[in-house]
């Protein structure tokens, strides 16, 4: 299923900070991970990761440190601070209301399947 | 499509693929080599998980490549996340291209004409009578005498950065409060107050300029860097523009004595239309010219930092050696007003160059030296003033130097704390980024309460 990109954006942060609490990875392990999680369901562009980790690093959510991979390349692996672990916390919190607010709501209503939607798609 | 192609060689072509894919990365400038080597490390991983799944050396690079998403768009994301990084190119906006030929032409003569108007608008309060160079019409022009320049200039960035109409009413309402604050106040020909709003007033308008500059992105700390970089090498354009505009006096004044002409009473005439010209010129020139000039604040701010930390560090050996008390007499507040302005302007240049991801380094360890010392000495001289400030009497002059020396003092205080803080592995380095652009407005709010509220409770004295 295609997800909307602005959700997608929302829920990097609390993903990637949730991956690198499970122990410290690196760009590529973390993306796997990802889709692993989401039995392959979530996919992000893999270049896009880039920035957003080095965006939670200037924040200080976690932190940056190059070593080698198992075959001796340069490798960038990346750990939770305890600052990000507090942003973590708090993410989970958050989404966890969110969370608690949409599964209320969604046995009360009824909604037309995706199928049936798709004719109104067409014409739009 | 399972084809085991692991012929001979492959590895070779698939290295010179991944080679000619870095090289096209490397031309962003919003990657840096250091992001190359991570993206590489991830395209590799990728690769060798594709070919595990039975994919082809070439199937599987395309593929890895494909995933990791256009370079454009990773580009500009990049450049969203590391904006410092392109203070350079600016390419944000353009994705990479340069400005198309005729965008630029039009930009140089909206540039030309606002320059012009510049010009043009310090000779108009002549045709009322008030004469350039006359005394008894010095001061008229010493407190107007960035009204004539600075709204042009935030016109220039209205226009360039096409910002809305309810923004750019709130700047004109800005700098029309500063035309009638500056000349409805009935002051004493050259009082304190009135040297105190010809100094303050260009401050406090240059937050004004400041925000048509960011055109949007004022809320940003990032913004609020762009427009502090901006400033700094603006300064520097205006200064080598001064100096090129001296030669140019000189030699001509040279050359009219030669035939026995006396051309001083003319040239001297047309100075402050160069003088105004030349700021909105400069701008325009840091606009256009980033990349030839190399932020040359940043090389002064390594140049100097070291050298104005020694002397600090002099000063307060001295200081304790002699056992000399600092010797307060009217002017000492603001000579050390000035030495806590000049230590913030290495600061802030140092941090608006400076990777927010390299780890703490010498250069820091010497700032925060700096700090430190500027923090002392001002601390002994506040001491010092404070002790004598009843004798002297609260003129406008003290009190705003004062003011001044208690915000320089408050920012450079906690960035301190920020910076040391950062030094020993607790802090992030954004935290001090964010408190300077968050500290910008301090500066012109003080400088506007100097303007509006200082005359009035001082009786225009």
């Amino acid at each position: 299923m295609d997800i909307n990109k602005d959700l997608v954006a929302a829920t990097a942060t609390p993903l990637v900070l949730a991956i690198l609490a499970e122990g410290d990875s690196y760009g590529y392990a973390i993306l796997k991970r990802v889709s692993e999680l989401s039995r392959g369901e979530l996919q992000w562009t893999d270049g896009m990761l880039y920035p957003v980790l080095h965006r939670l690093e200037r924040q200080g959510h976690i932190k940056g440190k190059w070593g080698a991979s198992e075959t001796g390349r340069k490798r960038k692996y990346y750990h939770l601070t305890a600052r990000g672990q507090a942003q973590l916390a708090d993410q989970r919190q958050q989404w966890q209301m969110v969370n608690t607010a949409l599964r209320n709501i969604w046995p009360a209503i009824s909604l037309p399947t995706r199928l049936a939607l798709s004719p109104l798609r067409s014409h739009g | 499509m399972a084809e085991p192609a692991r012929e001979v060689g492959s590895s070779d072509s698939l290295e010179g693929q991944i080679e000619q894919w870095r090289s096209y990365l490397r031309r962003r400038p919003a990657i840096r080599p250091m992001d190359v080597e991570e993206l590489e490390d991830h395209l590799r991983g990728e690769v060798a998980a594709l070919r595990d799944a039975g994919l082809s050396e070439n199937e599987a690079f395309l593929v890895a490549v494909k995933r990791m998403g256009a370079l454009d768009a990773i580009s500009h994301e990049f450049a969203r996340e590391h904006s410092e990084r392109l203070w350079k190119q600016l390419v944000i906006a353009s994705n990479g291209t340069a400005q198309p030929v005729d965008e630029a032409r039009t930009e140089a003569i909206v540039v030309f004409v606002l320059a012009l108007v510049a010009a043009l608008a310090v000779k108009v309060p002549e045709l009322f009578g008030r004469e350039w160079g006359a005394a008894a019409d010095q001061t008229f022009y010493a407190r107007n005498f960035s009204l004539f320049v600075l709204p042009l200039l935030a016109g220039y960035f209205v226009w360039k950065r096409r910002l809305s109409v309810r923004t750019w009413r709130w700047l004109a309402l800005a700098f029309a409060a500063g035309v009638v604050l500056s000349n409805v106040y009935p002051f004493e020909t050259g009082s304190d107050t009135e040297v105190l709003t010809a100094l303050h007033l260009p401050i406090a308008l240059w937050l004004p300029v400041g925000v048509a500059y960011a055109g949007g992105r004022w809320g940003r700390s990032a913004g609020r860097m762009d427009f502090v970089r901006f400033s700094g090498e603006l300064f520097i354009y205006y200064a080598l523009i001064a100096l090129g505009g001296g030669v140019l006096i000189a030699f001509t004044l040279g050359m009219f004595k030669a035939i026995g002409i006396d051309a001083e009473p003319v040239v001297e005439n047309w100075v402050p239309c160069g003088i105004v010209g030349a700021v909105i010129v400069g701008s325009w020139l840091v606009e256009a010219k980033q990349s030839v000039i190399e932020n040359m604040a940043p090389v002064l701010t390594r140049l100097f930092t070291p050298m104005f930390a020694l002397a600090l560090v002099v000063f307060l050996g001295t200081m304790a050696w002699t056992g000399r008390g600092i010797d307060i007499e009217r002017n000492a507040l603001i000579a050390f007003d000035l030495v806590l302005v000049l230590v913030l302007g290495l600061l802030l240049y140092s941090i608006s160059a400076r990777d927010p991801q390299a780890p703490p380094g010498a250069f820091d360890l010497l700032l925060v030296l700096l700090l430190v010392s500027a923090l002392l000495a001002n601390a002994f001289a506040l001491a010092a003033i404070g002790a004598r400030i009843s004798e002297f009497g609260f003129t406008p002059n003290r009190v705003a130097a004062l003011g001044e020396n208690v915000i320089l003092l408050g920012n450079l205080a906690w960035s301190t704390v920020l910076y040391i803080r950062f030094l020993r592995g607790r802090g992030a380095f954004a935290s001090l980024e964010r408190w300077q652009t968050a500290y910008l407005p301090v500066y012109s709010v003080w400088a506007a309460i100097v303007v509006v509220g200082f005359p009035l409770v001082f009786g225009f004295e």
